[in-house]
């Protein structure tokens, strides 16, 4: 499977790492001169990087730099908003997961997402942990049940809903929604959670929440989060990309990626400094 | 800065404009009021038990409407059997599955025009297209394929705009978890939409329940001794029994006209209040 892809990649001119090849079924992205167009719009242009597994890639720029549209590569929900062209090559753990080479609903188990706004289905708690594996074919009570416990715990949710997983989720305050989400999202055994700024709609205290689960989720899966929250790119990230569209007529490009404490503290680009240290943006 | 006159001159058309606004939202409070007021005091006399379970004697003027009555619910619910299924579905693709494109917008605008059609029109349709050309004959089947051509743009639009209402949040949601497009709508759009779907569509057979010209010529008939007992059978129906006895029946008794009216507005009107209760209820228990 992953020779196949490579060697189809290779067919269309693209610059397969040789490491690539090594890759354990992990969680982690390749992606290589990728590109999106929304209709005549251009967005984003030459994006190569590589997310590595078992870490907190975040991505970071001002607002309309099309990282929300890069993450959606990632796990093609770009493919719903119709009227969308993704150039490039995506592989995840070595295989291709652009075009026709997967299923998006297949990909899509395995690569999970948390939205900007808590979106809980609305059914029960429980309803709304077992709706992935459901989906799966999953259909055992007690291995829901050990599911929806497992994926709340994760979430550090667990101790405050074990009473009333019957309760509906829209009782639930905005932060143990956004986990009840994330929850949601880990009960399918995803390899990797996408993340559009999480946080953003919640309170101090639901952020550090979840940002406290975010750190304790790396160990099992890979995380990828955009956010406009430098401070939090600072805090919870391993790796950060930084990407930025300069003028509307040019789509965005990734400027800089790397480790995050190198990022924030000696960037390799003047434009990265400029934004990082608040001069735009 | 306003002078004092200026001012008070549009403190004048401030009032003069609230006022006549408020009167005509008035007006239209009273003329429903009335309209309901007069059939109940009209009505209101004629109806007890013998009413409602007794058949039609002396060509209406005496006994009651129970066939009638039972006429128009197997009408109506052959309708609904009809309209719902093929209305709901088709109102799904046309929100979650159709192309934007010259297709759907054709689509789109015979559905505009189906809902502009004239029910005599559609009576005379049905006539040649299920009485005639399909050899159904005059019966309650015929009759309940007529209304539901009528009340499909109805259940259409209703689904639709119930559909437009569901946050794309979920959809997202959904798919982004794996489901296929149509588990997304299964499991989660259409659960969400289905109180504002089934009032809409409530609404469209409540009008089909009083229509009298697409019946007219597909299977009401103005007395029959027995009840309808299958669906090829002939049947009274309430809007048609009142049109009858109006316009053939010399010496008609209003009594029993009026309370067959107030049959028929009070049985829509059950149906209406309750399944707004019922979508009320469904909202508390689910607000976005």
């Amino acid at each position: 499977m992953v020779t196949l892809a490579a060697a189809d990649a290779r067919a269309h001119g693209a610059p397969v790492a040789a490491e690539q090849e090594d890759l354990p079924a992990e969680g982690s992205f390749s992606l290589r001169d990728v590109s999106v167009a929304y209709g005549r719009d251009r967005v984003i242009e030459g994006v190569s990087m590589d997310i590595p597994p078992h870490a907190v890639t975040a991505l970071i720029g001002p607002s309309g730099c099309g990282k929300s549209t890069l993450l959606r590569c990632l796990n093609r929900m770009n493919d719903e908003l119709g009227n969308v062209r993704v150039g490039g090559h995506i592989t995840l753990d070595g295989q291709d997961i652009t075009g026709k080479a997967i299923d998006p609903v297949d990909l899509r188990m395995r690569v999970g997402q948390v939205f900007q706004r808590p979106n809980p289905f609305p059914m029960t708690i429980f309803d709304n942990v077992v709706y992935g594996p459901r989906t799966q074919g999953i259909r055992g009570r007690d291995e829901l049940q050990a599911l929806v416990e497992e994926s709340l715990r994760s979430a550090a949710l667990w101790e405050e809903v074990k009473k009333s997983l019957k309760k509906h989720a829209f009782e639930l305050s905005g932060g143990q929604q956004q986990r009840l989400c994330i929850a949601r999202a880990l009960a399918t055994k995803p390899e990797v959670i996408l993340m559009d700024e999480p946080a953003s709609a919640l309170d101090p205290i639901s952020t550090q929440q979840i940002e406290d689960t975010i750190a304790s989720l790396k160990d099992d899966v890979t995380i990828v989060i955009v956010t406009h929250n430098m401070q939090q790119a600072a805090r919870i990230s391993d790796r950060t990309a930084f990407m930025l569209r300069e003028s509307l007529e040019e789509p965005a490009h990734l400027i800089e990626v790397g480790e995050t404490r190198k990022m924030f503290t000696n960037p390799d680009d003047a434009r990265t400094e400029s934004y990082i240290t608040g001069r735009f943006g | 800065m306003m002078t004092p006159s200026r001012r008070r001159k549009a403190r004048i058309a401030e009032t003069t404009a609230r006022m006549l606004l408020g009167s005509m939202a008035l007006i239209v409070v009273g003329i429903a009021l009335f309209v309901v007021g007069y059939i109940v005091y009209r009505g209101a006399g004629a109806l007890d038990w013998q009413f409602l379970t007794d058949v039609p004697r002396n060509r209406g003027r005496e006994g009651g409407i129970f066939p009638v009555v039972i006429g128009t619910v197997w009408v109506v619910g052959g309708t609904a059997a009809f309209a719902l299924p093929v209305g709901i579905l088709a109102g799904v693709y046309l929100s979650e599955y159709a192309p934007k494109g010259f297709a759907t917008r054709a689509v789109r605008l015979a559905i505009t025009n189906m809902a502009g059609v004239p029910s005599i029109v559609y009576g005379l349709f049905g006539l040649a297209a299920f009485v005639l050309l399909a050899g159904i004959g005059r019966s309650i089947l015929a009759a309940a394929l007529t209304l539901a051509c009528m009340t499909l743009p109805v259940v259409i639009t209703a689904t639709e705009e119930a559909l437009r209402q569901i946050p794309q949040d979920l959809r997202q949601a959904s798919l982004a978890l794996g489901a296929t497009k149509f588990r997304m709508i299964r499991t989660v759009v259409l659960p969400a939409a289905a109180p504002g779907i089934i009032t809409g569509s409530i609404l469209g057979l409540a009008r089909a329940a009083g229509e009298t010209a697409p019946i007219l010529f597909t299977g009401a008939v103005f007395q029959m001794r027995r009840i309808p007992d299958s669906p090829l059978s002939q049947f009274m129906a309430l809007p048609y029994h009142i049109y009858t006895q109006v316009t053939s029946v010399p010496e008609w008794n209003p009594d029993l006209v009026w309370g067959t009216a107030l049959v028929l507005v009070g049985g829509v009107s059950l149906v209406s209040v309750a399944a707004a209760t019922w979508r009320a209820f469904q909202r508390r228990k689910i607000a976005w």
